[in-house]
């Protein structure tokens, strides 16, 4: 049990707005971190800072460390492209590109240069394998993506993700869009991918983060309140602002 | 926040203090019907006992819906799995009430036996406290009350084997009616599990503050 | 409950009666304008077209009457306009939209081309003549018009651009960024092609007005009639638009061909129309077959 990301007093304002207050977290290799707390408590934000989402945010600014692999993922000569092959995003909104499924799944792939159609076959396949998409859709390859349903969009959103072989996925709220029957499935694929990748989520359900993650954090007014193993969290948690948070006697 | 959950919460915890009333009700009158070889009071204990059950039902039935409708977690869950175990060995303490006043109600009081075994007194009075004190320790959330009670669980089991010792010897003795002694002995078992289950009333408070058993977190 | 109300009990609202005579009295009355100005257009044109007017010049001499040199002249326009003002307009709104980190410059200049919009084309074309024609000494010619054209239609295209790329959903934009594509391949490869059809109803649109235009010819394009003896070199000479023939001929109260060439506007705006549509429809990649 290795950290793959270690967070080390990071700070994230967003103008005069203090985001994110000295947070200290790590990310286990190879499980399932979940982010909890009520809306705006900074889980998102942290998340997006893991693979530098936020720069494209007006008037973002960062201070802290954020190590990937050990290496620091905001230092000057980091290369961002390099960076989100390696911790790839998965949204809330399902977003397939209007193209077709195949495409898809071959576009990241393709930014970082591979142009062989064999090798680019073969990618598309595993992936959709990986994400439990290929027998629904195996006919349809060349199909516009828009045409699946919303739980298949996002399992090709996941697969898109894979296709570019991430260390690390992070998730932002991936089923919050998805009927209960979708949301399982994504959940049982996330805790298959577990083993080859480390996986951070974010979600407002807590049942999710109970159901899937090894870790949790959980998160309020940009403060990093408690962290721990889930199991611990749900049944004992530390701090009385967590347990009022997750049996619901918040605010 | 969660206020119609809150109130199912109050209504559970009030129906387990009634059960608990009811049990320490049990154990009481039971002593009380051993001494004064009240009959009367005998039958009532044994009447009382399906009031127990009842209300071990409505328990249950709280508690599981809870669980279905609202998934507890943490403390909530603690005290609602708390309270679906504590119901069993209420139930049970008021079960061996019940079936020591069913073997009162059999026995002819102008024995010599009640004379000879004199440690079954000494046992009913102190199984009455352990049941009081492990309910009033649960009701309270006292843990170091609890503690007194298990402590005191170790002398109820050493009074057992006085009394089974006893039992015997008389039993070798004299020709006194076998029926009795064994009915006797029966007694003695029966408070001795009484002391049992107020160990285990304790061990469920131990859960429900701590997670844990015996020092063992099982949640 | 006491004082039931039934749900039967409907109500005629006077007000409600009014208002909706109202709204449908306008929408008839907006499709009735049209109707009867196409109408009267037909009915006077028709009689008087004759086919060898698209394929023949106007000649004083022989006394004969076509429209060719301007059919030539007005696509000429059009496609010059469009090769100067496409990139400038589609290129800026790109940066104004995706690029521009100074929200304050990136309201100054959508401001600039509101106002920019709102000028007469006379003016536009007063402008051309004097900056296009005599200070850069083009002349009357096909490049003067063109270029007075582009700066006329640039904020229209522009704005319009601005449009179609705000409407594609920003989750595009998160999930190729998020891949690790660089800010251009994402518009490149998501954005321009999702952005496409608005962009694309937007030249044709461009197109309509060009052909519709006259004000800001008159003095920049000129009026000159005559088939182009150079293909290349004839953006240089003088060349008068369909609009402008039409001016001309209704100066002179030759009202038959005024409305011949009406005719052949009026047509080809609504095939520019239609075009749109077709474009909009034909090249949505949000679209699921």
């Amino acid at each position: 049990m290795s950290n793959k990301i270690e967070t080390t007093n990071l700070d994230l304002y967003y103008g005069e707005k203090h985001a994110l207050k000295g947070v200290n977290l790590n990310i286990v290799e190879h499980a399932i971190t979940a982010f909890i707390g009520p809306s705006g408590c900074g889980k998102s934000t942290y998340l997006k800072t893991l693979n530098r989402m936020n720069d494209y945010v007006d008037g973002v600014k960062i201070t802290g460390q954020i190590l990937l692999d050990g290496e620091d993922i905001y230092d000057s000569k980091v290369d961002t492209t390099v960076l989100r092959k390696k911790v790839g995003m998965v949204f809330q909104q399902p977003n397939p590109f209007p193209m077709s499924i195949y495409d898809n799944i071959a576009y990241g792939p393709r930014i970082h240069g591979i142009k062989n159609k064999k090798k680019l076959d073969e990618i598309v396949e595993t992936s959709l394998k990986n994400a439990a998409l290929f027998d629904e859709v195996a006919d349809r390859l060349h199909t516009s993506a828009l045409g699946l349903s919303g739980g298949q969009q996002q399992r090709l959103c996941i697969a898109r993700c894979l296709a570019v072989e991430p260390d690390v996925i992070l998730l932002d709220e991936p089923t919050s869009a998805l009927d209960p029957i979708s949301t399982l499935k994504i959940e049982e694929l996330l805790m298959e991918l577990k083993d080859r990748y480390t996986i951070s989520i974010v979600t407002h359900n807590m049942q999710q983060a109970s159901r899937i993650a090894d870790y949790t954090a959980f998160f309020l007014v940009g403060e990093m309140v408690e962290y721990g193993e889930t199991k611990e969290l749900f049944s004992f948690p530390k701090d009385k602002r967590t347990e009022d948070y997750i049996t619901g006697r918040f605010g | 926040m969660r206020k119609v959950f809150d109130q199912e919460l109050e209504k559970l915890g009030t129906d387990l203090v009634k059960m608990c009333g009811l049990a320490e009700n049990a154990i009481e009158n039971m002593n009380e019907a051993f001494k004064d070889q009240n009959k009367t009071l005998a039958k009532e204990v044994i009447e009382n006992d399906r009031l127990i059950n009842d209300m071990e039902r409505t328990i249950e039935s709280r508690a599981f819906n809870l669980t279905l409708r609202q998934q507890p977690i943490a403390s909530d869950l603690r005290n609602i799995t708390t309270a679906l175990k504590v119901v069993t060995d209420l139930e049970r303490i008021g079960d061996q009430a019940a079936e020591i006043c069913e073997l009162l109600l059999y026995m002819d009081g102008e024995h010599a036996t009640y004379r000879t075994v004199e440690h079954i007194p000494t046992m009913a009075k102190k199984t009455r406290i352990m049941v009081h004190e492990a309910i009033d320790a649960f009701i309270k959330q006292d843990l170091t009350a609890a503690k007194m009670v298990v402590k005191m669980d170790d002398e109820v089991d050493a009074l057992f084997n006085e009394v089974k010792m006893e039992i015997v010897e008389i039993m070798k003795q004299s020709n006194e009616d076998i029926d009795t002694c064994i009915s006797f002995l029966m007694i003695a078992k029966y408070l001795e599990k009484i002391g049992d289950h107020a160990v285990n009333t304790c061990e469920w408070l131990e859960f429900r503050e701590t997670g844990a058993v015996n020092n063992k977190r099982i949640i | 409950m006491e004082n039931k109300v039934s749900i039967y009990d409907k109500q005629n609202r006077m007000s409600d009666n009014i208002l909706a005579f109202l709204v449908q009295f306008c929408s008839v009355l907006a499709v009735g304008i049209l109707v009867i100005i196409i109408g009267y257009i037909v009915i006077r044109g028709v009689p008087a077209f004759k086919f060898s007017y698209l394929v023949s010049v106007k000649s004083t001499l022989k006394k004969t009457f076509g429209i060719l040199p301007n059919i030539i002249n007005t696509i000429y326009l059009i496609v010059i306009t469009l090769l100067i003002s496409c990139p400038i307009s589609i290129g800026g709104a790109i940066y104004l939209n995706e690029y521009a980190t100074n929200q304050r410059f990136v309201k100054i200049i959508s401001f600039t081309t509101e106002i920019l919009a709102g000028i007469p084309s006379i003016i536009y074309g007063l402008f051309g003549m004097l900056f296009f024609g005599e200070f850069l000494g083009l002349g009357y010619s096909i490049l003067t018009g063109a270029l007075t054209l582009a700066i006329m239609i640039l904020p229209i295209m522009s704005s319009n651009t601005q449009v179609a790329l705000n409407a594609v959903p920003p989750s595009y934009r998160e999930a190729a960024l998020g891949i690790g594509a660089t800010k251009w391949y994402m518009i490149r490869t998501v954005l321009l092609p999702s952005a496409m059809p608005g962009i694309l109803t937007g030249v044709i649109l461009s197109m309509g007005r060009i052909v519709a235009e006259s004000a800001a010819l008159l003095f920049t394009a000129g009026s000159v009639a005559t088939l182009p003896t150079n293909w290349l070199t004839h953006i240089f000479s003088s060349g008068g638009s369909l609009t402008i023939q039409l001016y001309l001929e209704m100066e002179k109260a030759n009202y038959d061909y005024a409305f011949v060439i009406a005719l052949v506007l009026i047509v080809i705006v609504l095939i520019l129309n239609y075009l749109a549509k077709w474009i909009t429809r034909k090249f949505d990649v949000n679209k699921v077959d």
